[in-house]
């Protein structure tokens, strides 16, 4: 596989949930190779649903594109067989809200031993083994007793935590992660980031990075897409965001609190219907 | 039976009188998209028409017995054949639907009302009365009604109208159940605390503005506790507790044909296909209304 | 798990909401009692006592106190084991009724096995193919069976697997021949006949057991069908389910595994309370199937105005319907890890 092509490829992916009219997501466009790329916008804008489509998650919806590849899988024509393989494996989604995402009646390394036992034969030791091994690399102070909690027994971050580890543990060559770190305090939302990091260097994956907080993706990302309701409104690189050009872009950067800056009220974001109209290609 | 009713569905039924108009169209369009419910709405049509001109329908007298032709099999003469006493049992079906329709009509006269005022009375004043009302209301839930209906008809003595009373005196708990329901949520609704310090009275709020309000979706779960009116009633027939003969209850009619069941199969088959099809069809109207009503069930995630 | 202050209110709170529903199922058996035209003293005394007779038996049943005077003694009655005399068969009626009710038992377990094997799939299918033809066809399936008169569908049976192709046995637990061969142990023939090792009368058995069963079971999986496809409906939805998805488990194991391992606390409930239903299609049935059961024992009191054994029998399914409450109740807690 050459350099040149990208892991992903996604032409004008549109995404419509059956029983609403307008589609959540419009005419997306972009490609990813071994770096981190972020998604930001709004609540509601439609980067988890992005995120969903690329792995087929999205029963109730209908799903459209002009192309959307994952390395040398057509993932429009994929059949289901083959997005069982690729799912967990080789592409896999940290799901945004672990209070949610997790079988609130399985213990929660079960849970984790699950994702590796699924795509790997393997004893039910080894499976075990494998997930407090992952539970102690995602910071988890004590992960033989987390290992045999239930979900509601832990708490947000560790929640976030654990999901990450069963997200990694099957060394997917994608990761789209939704606000993984959302709910960890700073010390260990830098230590996870951390981990993210290291397999992007090493292991070369791709990263899809699905936040909110633009001070983040701009010191984490390599580049990072603006959304808004439902379109990819701006590209560019993070070094870049001070510059964006757009609008939305603008206000959601000047909306950012930060220490030290004026005192003044916060500004209100500025919606035109015109940002509905597709993008202009930017360069 | 009171199980295929889960309460949660119908308390957001419509509660202003436009939506209620709404509410009632959407109802429309949905049983015609619907045919399982739409066959439910022939069937009660059928019914209705031929209870209303049995006597014109009927191609026989119900009740004159013809001892030269008993027990013949279905034919021209007879469409369903003649029972062992040569009374013919297409005739004696059609007027035995005057009967299902009366057992129906009473039941929800006396049940709605009831239910009505024993959830209203529980869900406005809560506290004590509530607890009391509700228990009461437990104690009666905690029987299979046909149970209690086979005991209250057994102290009564068995006839038409005690299986009815007796019907009654165990179908409204859960009447009762929804009322409350209905009434805990728009107990704290702004108009209801004017009324109050207007002075109303708590009888006048509970008739004027109460009651208006719960009656949809009183009146749906009525209709969907029918299914098991109908099988209750045919079941006390059946064990000859509830109509007596000569009435053409389909239930008692089945009872008696059981002994010559075997040798004149259309004694028992016609009568149950009878009761068959009409609680069927309330229980397919009832599943087509509470989906309508469901707003979880409308938008499909 | 330690029991703290709130587990202990709760379970109080629900043992004080338990007694006052028997409390109130004594009353309402009383109140059925005393309403039931045969009069108890005719029954005892016969046709042509004498007045002298007639009124000395008046007093010792109690029958010339106040109501609630009356009520109470009802009560000691019971606190002594007393449940009266059954005037149909002279035996006490508690002892007829243990004696009926192994039948009823054993007729109702098997139907709900079979209710809550057809249901429960059949629920989970509706419920992953919602709005398609599968969910339509269902529906109108288990509709149907809550439909039957099923009184009605047992002698449909009974003329069509019995009279015309013979594939089962007729009325009654066992044919005829084998009746008194098989000694009573528990009263459940299964499995009396098969500790006995008589395997024809086992087989017999089964052949006779098994039509109104799988009626009984078909209609009640009405119930559980329904219940069981709305339960699903609100599970598979919830983000966990996405969860397995994205771990790449196919969409049976992420059914099985993951959402239906959630409802089945939930469906131990609705089964409980199905098999308390069943007691009332068992009345029925039993009937046709000229079943020895509880349920041809209460009809066949009833027909006579036999009041203790109406009395009892009611009380008895009442209490049957508490406990199976109760049941529920504690299994849920056990079984639940978040209600521990
Ligand atoms: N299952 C669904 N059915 C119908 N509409 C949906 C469904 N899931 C999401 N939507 C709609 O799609 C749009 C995009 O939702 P999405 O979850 O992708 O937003 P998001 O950008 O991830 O927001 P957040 O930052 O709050 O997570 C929203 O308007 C939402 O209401
Ligand atoms: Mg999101």
């Amino acid at each position: 596989m050459t350099e040149e092509r990208p892991m992903l490829d996604v032409k004008n992916l549109s995404v419509r949930y059956r029983g609403t009219d307008t589609p959540a997501v419009r005419d997306v466009s972009f490609t990813l190779g071994r770096e981190r790329l972020g998604i930001v916008g709004e609540s509601g804008s439609g980067k988890s649903t992005v995120g969903r489509a690329l792995l087929k998650l999205l029963p109730t919806a209908e799903l459209t594109a002009d192309r959307m590849r994952f390395e040398e899988v057509d993932l429009l024509t994929a059949p289901e067989r083959k997005m069982l393989e690729l799912r967990g494996q080789r592409m896999s989604m940290i799901l945004q809200d672990p209070k949610f995402s997790l079988n609130p009646i399985q213990r929660c390394g079960l849970q984790i031993a699950e994702a590796y036992r699924t795509h790997v034969r393997c004893s039910k030791g080894e499976a075990r083994a494998k997930a407090i091994e992952m539970l102690s690399a995602v910071q988890i102070r004590d992960p033989e007793r987390v290992f045999d909690l239930y979900p509601h027994e832990v708490s947000g971050g560790m929640g976030q935590r654990i999901m990450i580890a069963m997200m990694l543990l099957a060394d997917p060559g994608l990761v789209i992660a939704d606000e993984p770190t959302s709910a960890l305090d700073v010390t260990v939302r830098l230590k996870v980031l951390r981990i993210l990091d290291g397999l992007v260097r090493e292991k070369g994956i791709g990263l899809i990075m699905i936040s909110h907080d633009l001070s983040l993706v701009r010191s984490f990302c390599d580049r990072v897409l603006i959304m808004y309701a439902g379109r990819v409104v701006e590209t560019l690189a993070a070094r870049d965001l001070d510059n964006a050009r757009h609008p939305y872009t603008q206000g959601l950067l000047a909306a950012q609190p930060r220490i030290g800056g004026s005192r003044d009220e916060l500004p209100v974001l500025e919606r035109k219907d015109s940002w509905l109209e597709p993008a202009e290609e930017r360069p | 039976m009171t199980m295929l009713d889960d309460t949660s569905g119908q308390t957001s039924a419509p509660r202003q009188t436009p939506q209620a108009l709404i509410a009632a169209r959407n109802i429309a369009v949905f049983l015609a998209k619907a045919p399982p419910s739409a066959f439910g709405l022939i069937v009660l049509a059928v019914l209705i028409l031929s209870a209303l001109f049995a006597p014109l329908l009927a191609t026989h007298d119900p009740y004159v017995q013809d001892l030269q032709n008993t027990l013949q099999a279905p034919s021209a003469a007879h469409f369903f054949g003649t029972d062992e006493l040569g009374r013919d049992i297409y005739s004696r079906l059609l007027y035995g639907s005057r009967i299902t329709l009366t057992i129906i009509g009473l039941v929800s006269i006396v049940v709605g009302p009831i239910g009505l005022f024993v959830g209203t009375v529980a869900g406005y004043f809560g506290g004590k009365v509530d607890i009391v009302l509700m228990r009461l209301t437990d104690i009666f839930l905690s029987f299979p009604s046909l149970i209690l209906s086979l005991a209250f008809v057994a102290a009564l003595g068995p006839s038409l109208n005690n299986a009815i009373v007796a019907i009654s005196l165990t179908a409204w708990p859960p009447i009762a159940r929804l009322a409350r329901a209905e009434t805990l949520t728009f107990r704290q609704a702004d108009y209801i605390a004017a009324a109050r310090l207007q002075g109303a009275s708590a009888t006048r709020i509970i008739w004027r503005s109460i009651v208006p309000m719960c009656m949809p979706s009183v009146l749906i779960r009525l209709t969907l506790n029918m299914a098991t009116v109908i099988l209750t009633a045919a079941g006390l027939g059946f064990l000859g507790l509830g109509a007596q003969p000569p009435l053409p209850e389909w239930g008692a009619m089945i009872a008696t044909g059981r002994r010559y069941m075997i040798d004149s199969w259309w004694l028992v088959t016609f009568p149950g296909l009878a009761i068959l099809s009409v609680s069927l069809a309330f229980n397919l109207l009832g599943d087509g209304l509470r989906d309508a009503l469901d707003p979880k069930q409308m938008n499909r995630r | 798990m330690t029991l703290n202050r709130q587990h202990m209110r709760g379970a109080l709170g629900q043992g004080a909401s338990i007694l006052v529903t028997l409390f109130g199922l004594l009353i309402l058996t009383f109140v059925i009692g005393r309403i039931m035209p045969t009069d108890p003293v005719r029954a005892i005394v016969g046709e042509d006592a004498t007045q002298e007779v007639y009124m000395n038996v008046y007093q010792e049943l109690g029958l010339d106190k106040p109501m609630w005077q009356q009520f109470f003694l009802y009560l000691r009655d019971l606190a002594t084991g007393d449940f009266g005399t059954s005037i149909r068969t002279g035996k006490p009626v508690i002892q007829d009724i243990l004696h009926a009710l192994p039948a009823t038992i054993e007729l109702a377990t098997f139907a709900i096995i079979i209710g809550a094997c057809l249901g429960v799939p059949l629920g989970v299918m509706a419920a992953v193919k919602k709005d398609r033809w599968q969910d339509h066809v269902i529906r109108v399936f288990s509709l149907m069976g809550h439909s039957m008169p099923i009184f009605w569908t047992g002698m449909i049976g009974l003329l069509v697997f019995y009279a015309s192709l013979g594939w089962v046995g007729g009325s009654g637990r066992m044919s005829q021949f084998y009746i008194g061969m098989v000694p009573d142990r528990t009263g459940f023939l299964l499995i009396d006949s098969a500790v006995a090792g008589q395997w024809d009368v086992f087989r017999s058995a089964l052949r006779h057991i098994i039509l109104p069963a799988a009626l009984l079971g078909y209609s009640s999986s009405a119930y559980i069908t329904r219940m069981t496809r709305s339960f699903m409906l609100d599970q598979i939805n919830q983000e966990y389910v996405t969860t397995a998805r994205v771990k790449g488990l196919s969409q049976r194991q992420t059914i099985w595994r993951h959402a239906f391992a959630n409802i089945r606390v939930q469906l131990v409930t609705i089964v409980a309370l199905a098999y308390g239903a069943l007691l009332e299609g068992a009345v029925l049935i039993e009937t046709v199937f000229a079943w020895p059961g509880f349920g041809q024992y209460l009809t066949s009191s009833l027909r006579i105005g036999d009041m203790n054994a109406v009395m009892t029998c009611v009380l008895i399914v009442g209490l049957i319907f508490i406990t199976l409450n109760i049941i529920s109740d504690i299994l849920y807690r056990v079984f639940d890890p978040r209600t521990r």
